[in-house]
This record gives C-alpha cells, sequence and structure tokens, in this order.
C-alpha cells in the first residue's frame, strides 16, 4: 500500500512563497505538507541564483536566495511542516468527502480539503538538447536520468554535459556499459575536481572515451539509438552509441498542473485578487504560477497572496470557527504557536 | 547613449539607443527583438539570452567570466563569438556593437 498522509493543507511547490503559505496557515493551526520536484527547499531562490542578491525584499537591503530561503525556514519551524522532495505532483482528484486527492509520481496520496499551487515558474525538468529529432529517441535510447543502471549494461553510452551529473554518470556507468564516451563543448568541466580526475585517469587507461564538441543530429530508427554526430573542432563525424544521456541543466515547466481543469491564461493559473482562489474552489495559486490582472512576478507579492489566501483557506478547513484577525506583534496566543517566551 | 545593433536571425536589424551601463539583453528585450527569452531575468541562470559577437567587435566585448562560460554549456551552437548577452554591460567604448541572434535558444 502506497502511504497516505491526511492533512489540512497540500502546498505544491516548496520556494520562498510555499514556504512563507506555511507561516500564514500555520497561525491559524492549519497543517501543511509540502511537495517540491527539487531535493530541498527554495526553489529557483536555491536552485538558479543561491549566491545572487536580492534586492527588493521588504526590510532586507540585500539578501541571498539562499539566505531568504534559511531565513523563511527558520519563520516557519514551529509549525513543524510535512516536507517530500524529489517528487512530481501527477493527479489531482475531488473526493466525495469534499477533500482532494493529491498524487506523487512516488506512489504517495495525499488528502486535504485545501490544494495550494505555489509552484512558480512550474516544475524543474530536465532540459531536452536542441538536437533535431531527439524526441523519437526519449525513453528508448536518450534518457535524461539514469532510473536502473541494467538499462545500459553492455551498452554503447553517449554522456553530453560538463556538470556533476555528467561526470558522476561517466565514472557510475563505465564498469557496466561496453562503452563510455563523455562529450563537453570544452576541456573545463563545471563538475567536482575529483570526478574530472577520475574521468581523466580512466581515459588515460583507455577506459572511457573523451571527446570535446556538440552533438549535432543523431542516428536511428524507431527509437533504437545507433549513432550521433559529433561537431568538434576538426569537424564533423559519427560516433556508435546505443544509449544517450543529455545533461543540460533544468528548465521548467507547468507540467500536469495543465492537466486539472484550472482555468488558465497563457500557462498561468487565473486566480481573484480576494482570495487568489482559483476556477475550481478550495484550489488555490499564489506566487510566480498564478496571474490577474496587474499581476508582478515578486516574492513579496507571493507573500501577500499567501496571507490573504490563508484568511479564506481557514475558513474551508474550519467553517464554524470564529477567528478574531490578530497580529503577532500583540497576540499572546499566536506568539505561543510561534514559540515566543 | 550608445549605439547597439542587434541583428535576429531572419536578418532584420534592430539599432537601439542603449543606455550606458544597461545590458545588451535588456535593450533586446525592451526592444522586442525576437529570439531573446531571456528566462531567468539577467542572473546569468539560463541560456536564453545567447548571442554571437561581431567579429570587428568580440576583441572589444572581450571573453566570458567563468560563470558565464558554464552557462554557455547549457546553449545551442556555441561558437568562439558566443556570449550571454545578459552579461554584456553598454559602454561608451563600445558604440557602435553588432550582435548576432543565434537560430534558436536552448
Amino acid at each position: 500500500m502506497a502511504p497516505l498522509i491526511e492533512t489540512d493543507i497540500v502546498i505544491i511547490g516548496a520556494g520562498p512563497v510555499g514556504l512563507f503559505a506555511v507561516f500564514e496557515l500555520g497561525l491559524y493551526d492549519l497543517e501543511c505538507h509540502l511537495i517540491d520536484i527539487l531535493d530541498r527547499s527554495g526553489g529557483q531562490c536555491t536552485e538558479l541564483y543561491p549566491e545572487k542578491p536580492i534586492y527588493d525584499i521588504p526590510a532586507w537591503p540585500k539578501i541571498s536566495g539562499q539566505e531568504l530561503t534559511e531565513k523563511l525556514l527558520e519563520q516557519i519551524k514551529p509549525f513543524s511542516p510535512g516536507f517530500h522532495f524529489n517528487r512530481m505532483v501527477t493527479g489531482l482528484e475531488k473526493l466525495d468527502d469534499g477533500r482532494f486527492e493529491v498524487t506523487t509520481d512516488e506512489g504517495e496520496k495525499f488528502r486535504a480539503k485545501v490544494i495550494v499551487v505555489a509552484a512558480g515558474g512550474g516544475s524543474f525538468q530536465p532540459k531536452r538538447p536542441p538536437i533535431p529529432g531527439i524526441e523519437a529517441f526519449e525513453g528508448k535510447g536518450v534518457f535524461y536520468s539514469v532510473r536502473r543502471i541494467e538499462d545500459f549494461r553492455g551498452q554503447d553510452v553517449l554522456i553530453v554535459g560538463g556538470g556533476d551529473s555528467a561526470l558522476d554518470w561517466t565514472l557510475n556507468l563505465q564498469p557496466v556499459a561496453a562503452s563510455v564516451t563523455l562529450v563537453h563543448r570544452r576541456a573545463e568541466f563545471r563538475a567536482a575536481d575529483d570526478s574530472v580526475n577520475k574521468m581523466l585517469a580512466l581515459r588515460e587507461a583507455g577506459a572511457v572515451n573523451f571527446e570535446i564538441g556538440q552533438i549535432t543530429a543523431l542516428q536511428g530508427e524507431d527509437g533504437a539509438l545507433q549513432g550521433a554526430t559529433l561537431k568538434g573542432p576538426e569537424g564533423e563525424r559519427d560516433i556508435a552509441c546505443t544509449r544517450m544521456l543529455p545533461f543540460f541543466g533544468l528548465t521548467m515547466k507547468l507540467g500536469p498542473i495543465a492537466d486539472w481543469g484550472l482555468n488558465l491564461n497563457e500557462n498561468l493559473i487565473a486566480v481573484d485578487t480576494e482570495k487568489f482562489e482559483t476556477s475550481v474552489p478550495g484550489i488555490f495559486a499564489i506566487g510566480d504560477i498564478n496571474w490577474y490582472p496587474g499581476k508582478l512576478k515578486l516574492i513579496l507579492s507571493g507573500f501577500h497572496e499567501a496571507a490573504l489566501m490563508a484568511q479564506a483557506a481557514r475558513k474551508i478547513v474550519n467553517p464554524d470557527k470564529r477567528v478574531v484577525f490578530q497580529y503577532t506583534t500583540s497576540s499572546t496566543s499566536l506568539q505561543k504557536k510561534l514559540g515566543v517566551k | 547613449m550608445t549605439k547597439l545593433t542587434i541583428v535576429a536571425h531572419d536578418g532584420v536589424n534592430f539599432d537601439i539607443d542603449a543606455e550606458d551601463g544597461s545590458t545588451v539583453m535588456e535593450n533586446a528585450v525592451r526592444n522586442s527583438v525576437p529570439g531573446i527569452e531571456a528566462e531567468c531575468g539577467g542572473a546569468c541562470a539560463c541560456a536564453t539570452c545567447h548571442v554571437y559577437i561581431d567579429d570587428a567587435w568580440t576583441e572589444k566585448v572581450g571573453s566570458p567570466q567563468v560563470m558565464e562560460e558554464d552557462m554557455l554549456d547549457f546553449a545551442y551552437d556555441v561558437r568562439p563569438t558566443s556570449r550571454l548577452s545578459c552579461q554584456i554591460k553598454v559602454t561608451p567604448e563600445l558604440d557602435g556593437l553588432i550582435v548576432h541572434v543565434p537560430e534558436r535558444q536552448a
């Protein structure tokens, strides 16, 4: 049996806005679980620009994406949200009891009264290299990650890229593959020095090939890969290969959210500006993923949206509970929740 | 103001009066030059504002820093004249600069 988690709120996306939503919802005793496709929280802030300073967070003249994420995690710690990383939300269904059931690609199910989509630019997915006709080979000869090493046993493997994934898989697949060829457009790598040195030693020993250049075409039939064209400093030539692993970084795609029947506006989820609710009652969208007239894709706008969403969400989860709006500065009950002594 | 010419992939020239200190990418986006996507907004965190510097200008513009060179790994059809336009600041020395937009961004 796949695990079933029952909670008040499921938040899709653990970027800055998803994290702050935990705070606003937590003030009303709402329990949150966050699901993210990345392996840690922070979203674009930690994935795209951890070191880059952000200058428009109120009261922080300058703060890096990494620091902002750490501060938010500290701020929401009293509410102990559940974090579920490395999974993509694939399904969303409305149950007869009025709750929603969310399914992930890892097979877990979550049940909650409210769903908050805080998915930013969408889910991070491997970037497809711009090689004509590559789609036809995907899943048969071309893979963007290694799920089962056995798929590569005895194969002629072509790995393209110069980061840690490319180097790590060159080293890990070398013992099982018939041959491993690493292609990168230059002699410098973004990967850890240790991995690069190990790869160079294997190359010296004749155990792996390393070529400088870019792959411009693929050969094969019916998805069965037979070779690739390498454009290098000395011109073009063909390399025989039956498996290809391109590592060209990540891009953001809306993904399965597009199929949930929510009203969209150019790949963004349309919401109202009172509650930031989507066209489906009980599903909210906050942060960069939503759209309304005048929308600005700013972290600070996402924070505001989270606060207003929380007011609407609490009424859905606890419709009969009378709640008086309070300030964290003066309310002893809120301070108790925050662990202030 | 510095004169900047961005040549779109279909050959259309965009002649722009660029403010010194702005980036080539910002000028491309402001003038709706097709083919400059700038997905990350200028953080040197994607490779979708890739341009080729015109041969006559490569020396003056200079070569990419390490981080930009790393990001160029993700671009399409990278050449020795490749740069990310978000990392090129307009200065009076670059008056008359010509850059070319590639066939596609990655």
